[in-house]
C-alpha cells in the first residue's frame, strides 16, 4: 500500500516547561502553557522514491555520545550531527525542502496557528470509574450505603450472562500518549525558543512534547 | 517554575506603589470609546487586595450618588495607567466587607496617623 501524504505538516520536538498567564492585545488574561521547542535537527528526510512516503525525520535532546548504540552513531553521522535522545517523523509532503542537519526552532510555528500537542500524560495510578471515566457515582444520600463512587450496574443477568468486552471500569490511568488538538498558538519567542500555547498540555512539567500542525480544521 | 520567570516578570508591573485594604486610592484607568482612549479616574476605598502573582486583584469601593460601587481591577492590568495612594487608612482587618453594611459617617476609615518609629 502506497500513502501519500498530501498535506505539508510542520512539527517540533520541545520540553514542556510549565503553565502561566500573559495578558493579550485586549488586555484579557490568557492562561499558556509554556513549551521550550526545539532546537531540532533534521536528521532524515524520507522520499515516496526511495521510502515509499514523503517524511521529514527530526532529533530532539542531548544525549551522552557513549550510550548511542554503533547503528544509530551511524545514523546521525550520516545526517552531520552529533546523537539525539528523540527521534520522531512528520509525514508531509513538502519533505523535499528539508536539508540533512538542518536546525529549526520556535520559528517554525506563527502566532495563531492551530497546533496538535502530544504527550504522555501524567500517570493517576488504579483509579475507580468516577475519575477515569467521568462516571457520576451514587447519590450521597436517599439510602444510598457505601457505594458513593461504585460504577453501579456492569450489564444484565441470564441475558447475556457475561460482561460486555470493554465495558468501562477502574484501572490503570493515564501515563499513556495523548493528543490534544486544535490548540492555539499564542506567542512565539523565537531567540528563547518558547512557544506559548492558550491551554493545558498533557503531561508534567519537563515532559517531551510533539507540537504538529493541526490535522483538523481549515 | 523558575525556567519562565523572565516571562512572568514581563505581565507583571514594578510601579505599583505599596497600598492595603483601607487606603483611599486614585485609579487611573484607560478607557477606550471608539477610536480615541482617554483616562478616568476610579477613587475609593480599597476594601480587598485578592490572590498573588499576575492574577492578583483588588477592589475599589466608592458611593457615587448615595449607590455603592464596587470595581475590581487586576493590579497588572495594562488598562490602569497608575494608581495614586492619597490616604492610608487605619483599619485592622485585611478585608473591609463590613464597609458595606455602614454608610454615611460609620463608613469613614479613620487615616493612619504615623507613630514616632518605636519611641
Amino acid at each position: 500500500m502506497t500513502t501519500t501524504a498530501t498535506k505539508t505538516q510542520k512539527g517540533l520536538l520541545g520540553t514542556k516547561l510549565g503553565m502561566t498567564q500573559v495578558w493579550d492585545e485586549n488586555n484579557r488574561l490568557v492562561p499558556v502553557t509554556v513549551i521550550q521547542a526545539g532546537p531540532n535537527v533534521v536528521t532524515q528526510v524520507r522520499a515516496a522514491e526511495t521510502d515509499g512516503y514523503a517524511a521529514v525525520q527530526l532529533g530532539f535532546g542531548a544525549i551522552d555520545p557513549r550510550k548511542v548504540n554503533k547503528p544509530m552513531a551511524g545514523h546521525f553521522e550520516k545526517a552531520g550531527v552529533t546523537p539525539r535522545r528523540f527521534l520522531i517523523e512528520i509525514r508531509t509532503a513538502d519533505a523535499g525542502e528539508y536539508s540533512l542537519g538542518q536546525e529549526l526552532g520556535a520559528d517554525t510555528f506563527e502566532p495563531g496557528q492551530p497546533v496538535d500537542i502530544s504527550a504522555t500524560t501524567k500517570g493517576k495510578g488504579f483509579a475507580g470509574v468516577m475519575k477515569r471515566h467521568g462516571f457520576h457515582g451514587v447519590s450521597s444520600s436517599h439510602g444510598a450505603h457505601k457505594n458513593h463512587r461504585k460504577p453501579g450496574s456492569i450489564g444484565g443477568c441470564a441475558t447475556p450472562g457475561r460482561v460486555f468486552k470493554g465495558m468501562r471500569m477502574a484501572g490503570r490511568m493515564g501515563g499513556v500518549r495523548h493528543t490534544t488538538q486544535n490548540l492555539t498558538i499564542h506567542a512565539v519567542d523565537a531567540d528563547k525558543g518558547l512557544l506559548l500555547v492558550k491551554g493545558a498540555v498533557p503531561g508534567p512539567r519537563g515532559a517531551v512534547v510533539l507540537v504538529r500542525s493541526a490535522a483538523k480544521g481549515a | 517554575m523558575q525556567r519562565f520567570d523572565e516571562l512572568d516578570h514581563a505581565s507583571l508591573k514594578s510601579d505599583i506603589p505599596a497600598f492595603r485594604a483601607g487606603d483611599t486610592v486614585n485609579v487611573h484607568v484607560k478607557v477606550v470609546e471608539g477610536t480615541r482612549s482617554r483616562i478616568q479616574v476610579f477613587k475609593g476605598v480599597v476594601i480587598r487586595r485578592h490572590g498573588g502573582g499576575v492574577g492578583e486583584t483588588f477592589t475599589v469601593r466608592k458611593v457615587s450618588f448615595g449607590v455603592g460601587v464596587e470595581r475590581t481591577f487586576p493590579l497588572h492590568t495594562p488598562i490602569i495607567d497608575h494608581i495614586e495612594v492619597v490616604t492610608r487608612g487605619d483599619v485592622r482587618r485585611a478585608k473591609l466587607y463590613y464597609l458595606r453594611d455602614l454608610r454615611g459617617k460609620a463608613a469613614k476609615i479613620k487615616e493612619k496617623r504615623d507613630t514616632p518609629a518605636n519611641a
